[in-house]
């Protein structure tokens, strides 16, 4: 078995039941989308864990970069109002 | 061991799927990638249940106490009822697919038509390994269509399995007297209406992957009445000496 495979790598997607939505579940190696498909239902929904698979090319994704993490998502955490407990009910207001 | 038509039926579909299964496990750790080890693997072991079902029922049908470890573990070469197709030794992917569509193709024909008998046990079975066999099917088939209308190499390769096979196929369609007694009973599906489903899809799927029908005449029989190759023995042998070494032992 070579150490690299010459197949391109996808992402896999599985929906555990009907309502629910589609969570990644990991890579598979395939040589095309039908391939892939197979591959997935083999790897991953063998115990019955899915009723839908998709999978895309993994170059087919844009990822955030790690690096940029503190740029991106750390302004978030000292902006209080954005969280609905910084807001008080107004007292005509019962349930919200 | 006391026959009947029905017993030697049974054990009919149960060797074949008992040898094939055994020929996709001594390949397990050879496929060509993580992915295709999973998948073959899965489809033995799919193989190995509908095997398993089959023999208990055998052991039903004997009334003798066997069960299924006796029918897989306790017999010669010569009480093996396996078509030689699947009995043939592995060679590259190319065969080892090539092989596997000239089988799924059947099997999947049969457990469809037998989900349809009058035995019980056997449709029930069968309701269960149709998916199976009908998920092999399309497994053995997409690669037979990447291989054959793959490279230069690959489709060599796959015609040269495919005409090395071919003469095997005859087989899976033979009728003696145990078929006329369980056909006309409603058990068992008619071969011929089998190989006319299995024409159907093995022809779409070469004409597919560009692969020519050989024009060799399938020939080669005997598998069912226990006339074996001696590849049979060979595998019989790896796969019976640990139950024979420790009799009685059980995993």
């Amino acid at each position: 078995m070579a150490g690299k495979s010459p197949w391109p790598t996808w992402e896999v997607f599985v929906r555990p039941r009907r309502g629910v939505d589609h969570v990644h579940v990991g890579t598979v190696h395939a040589t095309d989308a039908q391939h892939a498909i197979e591959n997935a239902r083999d790897l991953y929904t063998r115990r019955s864990e899915g009723v839908s698979v998709w999978v895309v090319r993994s170059t087919d994704i844009t990822a955030s970069d790690p690096d940029e993490r503190g740029t991106l998502f750390d302004p978030a955490l000292d902006k209080v109002f954005r969280q609905p407990t910084d807001y008080e009910l107004p007292p005509d207001v019962a349930n919200m | 061991m006391t026959s009947s038509p029905l017993l030697t039926y049974v054990l009919r579909q149960g060797d074949r799927s008992m040898v094939l299964a055994q020929r996709l496990l001594e390949n397990v750790a050879h496929a060509p990638e993580i992915e295709e080890e999973l998948a073959l693997a899965n489809v033995a072991l799919d193989l190995l249940g509908q095997t398993r079902a089959l023999y208990t029922y055998a052991g039903e049908i004997e009334g003798s106490g066997h069960d299924e470890d006796h029918f897989a573990f306790w017999r010669s070469p010569a009480d093996f009822l396996n078509p030689r197709l699947v009995e043939q030794p592995n060679g590259d992917f190319a065969h080892l697919i090539v092989r596997q569509l000239l089988h799924d193709a059947f099997s999947a024909a049969y457990w469809e038509a037998a989900s349809r008998s009058i035995d019980q046990t056997i449709a029930e079975l069968a309701s269960k390994a149709v998916k199976e066999c009908s998920y092999h099917l399309r497994h053995s088939r997409g690669w037979l269509v990447r291989l054959g209308d793959g490279t230069n190499e690959s489709h060599d390769r796959a015609q040269a399995a495919l005409d090395a096979l071919w003469p095997f196929t005859d087989e899976l369609f033979e009728r003696d007297g145990v078929e006329d007694e369980l056909v006309a009973r409603g058990v068992a599906p008619d071969p011929a209406a089998l190989r006319l489903l299995w024409t159907e899809t093995v022809n779409a799927a070469l004409e597919e992957a560009t692969l020519a029908v050989p024009a060799t005449q399938p020939a080669v029989t005997g598998g069912r009445r226990g006339e074996h190759g001696p590849e049979l023995a060979t595998l019989l042998t790896e796969m019976q000496v640990l139950a024979r070494a420790h009799p009685g032992a059980s995993w």
